[in-house]
């Protein structure tokens, strides 16, 4: 198996569905500032891994494909959350060496490891 | 120009005027809007490169880009520095963990044809916040 690119897949969701996104992010990046601010930076921190949006993707993803490909939504999103592990290993290491080459350097390696893993398990079928 | 104090860190302001204030700092209302707007795009770009991939297994991936941190750990850089940004990230990095947990519930509860998705997913945010209660007690720097 192997990953295909669509892009008539971007037509899919209506503009509500990306409004419910966009929302949703934004939510997380002020609960993550709000916790940090109230609980500390090691607080903040968790909160920027929270999965404040999978339960509308998952609902989305559902009601447009059924719900076995929600189901396998969620089967990626485990790859995704070890790449996020990765990720914020990557910028403790990096950290004191500034923003411009740690955040691309870490996202590199959120998408090694998530794709990477994708090639292990799913693209040898 | 004043400065926050968030612990023994300081911070420049976005902006002066109202802001939200904590036991570890205050931010500012202009800060929370600009965080507010910025994850907002973050997340709905991603959103928009995984409904471009298939398979779905392939387009997950993207549910649990680190969207929201690129932002944050952007602006936390220019405003509070390497040292705090280094603090958040381990904290991230047992987020990550927790992550794994609350997605491997999500695919169990997602083939319980019963239950509605989103309830099943929503549910699962208690296996999110058991993991990251056990991060808190002793992963957390004392």
């Amino acid at each position: 198996m192997r990953p295909e690119v669509d892009f008539r897949g971007l037509e899919k969701p209506k503009a509500w569905e990306y409004a419910v996104r966009f929302g949703f992010g934004g939510l997380v990046a002020l609960i993550a500032s709000v916790t940090g601010a109230a609980l500390g930076d090691f607080a903040g921190g968790l909160a920027l891994a929270f999965p404040a949006i999978l339960p509308a993707a998952l609902t989305l993803v559902k009601e447009h494909d059924g719900r076995q490909q929600a189901s396998d939504d969620a089967r990626g999103a485990r790859l995704g959350s070890v790449g996020l592990t990765l990720f914020a290993l990557t910028v403790l290491l990096l950290g004191p060496r500034g923003p411009w080459l740690t955040l691309p350097l870490a996202l590199l390696v959120w998408a090694a490891v998530a794709i990477g893993t994708w090639m292990l398990i799913y693209g040898r079928r | 120009m004043p400065h926050l104090t968030f612990g023994r860190h300081r911070m420049r302001p976005v902006a002066n005027g109202p802001a939200v204030r904590g036991l570890h700092g205050d931010v500012s209302m202009a800060e929370l809007l600009l965080r507010f707007l910025l994850g907002g795009v973050a997340v709905s770009l991603f959103a928009a490169i995984a409904e471009v991939f298939k398979p779905k297994t392939f387009s997950g991936i993207f549910a649990a880009a680190p969207a929201v941190a690129l932002v944050s750990l952007a602006l936390l850089f220019g405003q509070r520095g390497g040292a705090v940004v280094r603090e958040h990230a381990l904290g991230m990095a047992w987020g990550g963990v927790s992550f794994l947990a609350y997605a491997c519930a999500c695919v169990f509860t997602t083939a319980r044809t019963r239950l509605p998705v989103w309830i099943g997913a929503v549910v699962s945010w208690a296996v999110w916040f058991a993991v990251a209660a056990v991060g808190w007690v002793w992963v957390r720097p004392s």
